[in-house]
């Protein structure tokens, strides 16, 4: 398990997603309200580009005929099938136990604690490619 | 099928009305007077050809040419006092009120019909039971049906056809489903019906073989409708009976409803768990006719694939005979235990007896 810079956390305004690849992995980087929340690119149904679906709100029913919506944005849905996962757990609606995808601890670093020599860190590919980090930037950190 | 003799129960016995004047001493006075100066004869459309053997076994019928199951000594004749020697019956007497387009007709032929089972058959015989016949087609009016018959312990379900002018899930039909729950009693849908509209959903068959074979179509079509339309989420105590149905297709159809459900639930957010669990939790299907395979390890695996030992129902059909594929020596190969439960303690928990 290693802790990769995927990307500055200005590049991922709350409400949108970034996929990236990490450790030979397509990973999607969630913002939600500011925080950041990592789901493998790969439903556990047939394989689809999970983290490609739309986002919605959980819906939820008091009866028959009554609507209620929460969590607006939290709610990935697939886009080949429409199976839900909430992107805070990668746990799936209708099986939660028993269907979920694989989600990765993420974090914030400002750019000041990750320039080298800080320890136990990999630089993501967004380093690899052709980022310096700057220690005036703050990075999501995704851990693998 | 074998069984504990005593202790079975027969959930699907006919009851027919030989003619509307054996309904004249139950209408009010005013029908009696329109039916014998009109000649209104109330429901006259059956949905099962009254010569084919399909619909009365040959032999059965009386020597004064009234049909087979028209009186009470018929049933203790051939139903009570045959193998499996029933301890009850339920009797669904289908009479085609849903085809009355007057609201009055149509209620005051229901409560006649349920006055009718009452006096002749529920009082004759206390190993009788029945289900209340309810004007479907007016949900308002066949309230007040249900309201009142619930009052006699011998009605122990309400009857309803299969075939409807709009799917049972629909909201209009939700204040039968309501009455039924509050009453206690479950909802019996039964092949059959004649609501106007055609007995498929592409049209009119030309064949009555067309019409018999594809009514598992549209008891799949109510089941999956009741489920998504959220009856079993606003009366969770609810049962639903499919009666003269089939049973080998659920699990199939369980199949498609469970796996369509993962993706499309949002439509139907107050449906919380995949539909076979409300399936299995709340619908009950009678064995006759049973539609299934005549291999006996064939068989099992379609009675296992129900997933529950809870949800069959046995019934003779009397008098229909419509050629059951599932011989007695094909329901042998059923675990005892399993017999027992299809023979009897399912119907007696079902119906409280």
């Amino acid at each position: 398990m290693a802790k990769h810079i995927v990307s500055t956390v200005a590049e991922i305004p709350p409400g949108t997603r970034k996929l990236v690849e990490v450790a030979g992995r397509s990973i999607g980087v969630f913002n939600i309200g500011g925080e950041f929340f990592a789901l493998r690119n790969r439903c556990p149904h047939q394989g689809a580009a999970l983290c490609t679906g739309q986002l919605g709100s959980a819906v939820t029913s008091p009866g028959p005929g009554r609507y209620e919506v929460d969590r607006a944005g939290e709610i990935l849905r697939c886009p080949w099938h429409g199976w839900e996962y909430d992107v805070r757990t990668g746990q799936s609606w209708f099986d939660p136990k028993g269907v979920r995808v694989k989600a990765y601890e993420t974090a914030v670093a400002p750019g000041s604690a990750l320039v080298p020599p800080a320890t136990g860190l990999l630089p993501g590919p967004y380093v690899a490619e052709t980022f310096a980090v700057s220690i005036e930037e703050d990075y999501v950190l995704v851990e693998v | 099928m074998d069984s504990p003799g005593s202790q079975a129960i027969d959930c699907d016995v006919h009851a027919v009305l030989p003619s509307i004047e054996a309904l004249l001493p139950f209408l009010p006075a005013y029908w009696r007077e329109q039916i014998g100066q009109t000649g209104f004869k109330g429901p006259t459309g059956r949905w099962y050809p009254p010569g084919l053997p399909t619909s009365e076994r040959p032999g059965l019928r009386p020597a004064d040419g009234s049909p087979a199951a028209s009186r009470v000594e018929h049933i203790q004749r051939d139903v009570l006092g045959q193998a499996p020697h029933p301890s009850h019956a339920i009797l669904n007497c289908d009479c085609a009120v849903e085809s009355l387009h007057n609201p009055d007709a149509a209620s005051a032929v229901s409560g006649a019909l349920n006055e009718w089972i009452a006096a002749a058959w529920l009082a004759a015989d206390a190993r009788l039971r029945a289900s209340i016949v309810v004007p479907s087609q007016f949900p308002e009016l066949a309230v007040q049906e249900i309201n009142r018959r619930a009052g006699n312990p011998g009605f122990v379900q309400v009857l309803l056809p299969v075939r409807s002018e709009a799917p049972y899930g629909s909201r209009n039909f939700r204040p039968v489903f309501a009455a039924a729950a509050r009453h206690g009693l479950p909802v019996a849908l039964h092949y059959g019906g004649l609501p106007g509209n055609p007995p498929t959903p592409v049209g009119w068959p030309s064949f009555y073989l067309e019409e018999y074979a594809g009514m598992t179509g549209v008891f799949q079509t109510q089941l999956i409708s009741i489920i998504a339309g959220g009856v079993f989420d606003e009366h969770p105590g609810l049962r639903l009976v499919l009666a003269e149905g089939g049973f080998a297709w659920l699990p199939a159809m369980l199949w498609r409803f469970d796996k369509n459900w993962k993706g499309l639930r949002r439509e139907i957010p107050w449906v919380r768990r995949p539909p076979s669990d409300y399936v299995r939790e709340h619908v009950r299907l009678t064995t006759a006719p049973a539609d299934a395979p005549e291999d006996p390890a064939q068989f099992r695996d379609v009675v296992a694939q129900l997933g529950s030992d809870a949800m069959l129902l046995y019934a003779s059909d009397y008098p229909h005979a419509h050629g059951d594929s599932a011989s007695d020596a094909v329901w042998s190969g059923l675990s005892a235990e399993l017999r027992g439960k299809i023979m009897s303690a399912n119907a007696r928990a079902l119906y409280k007896l």
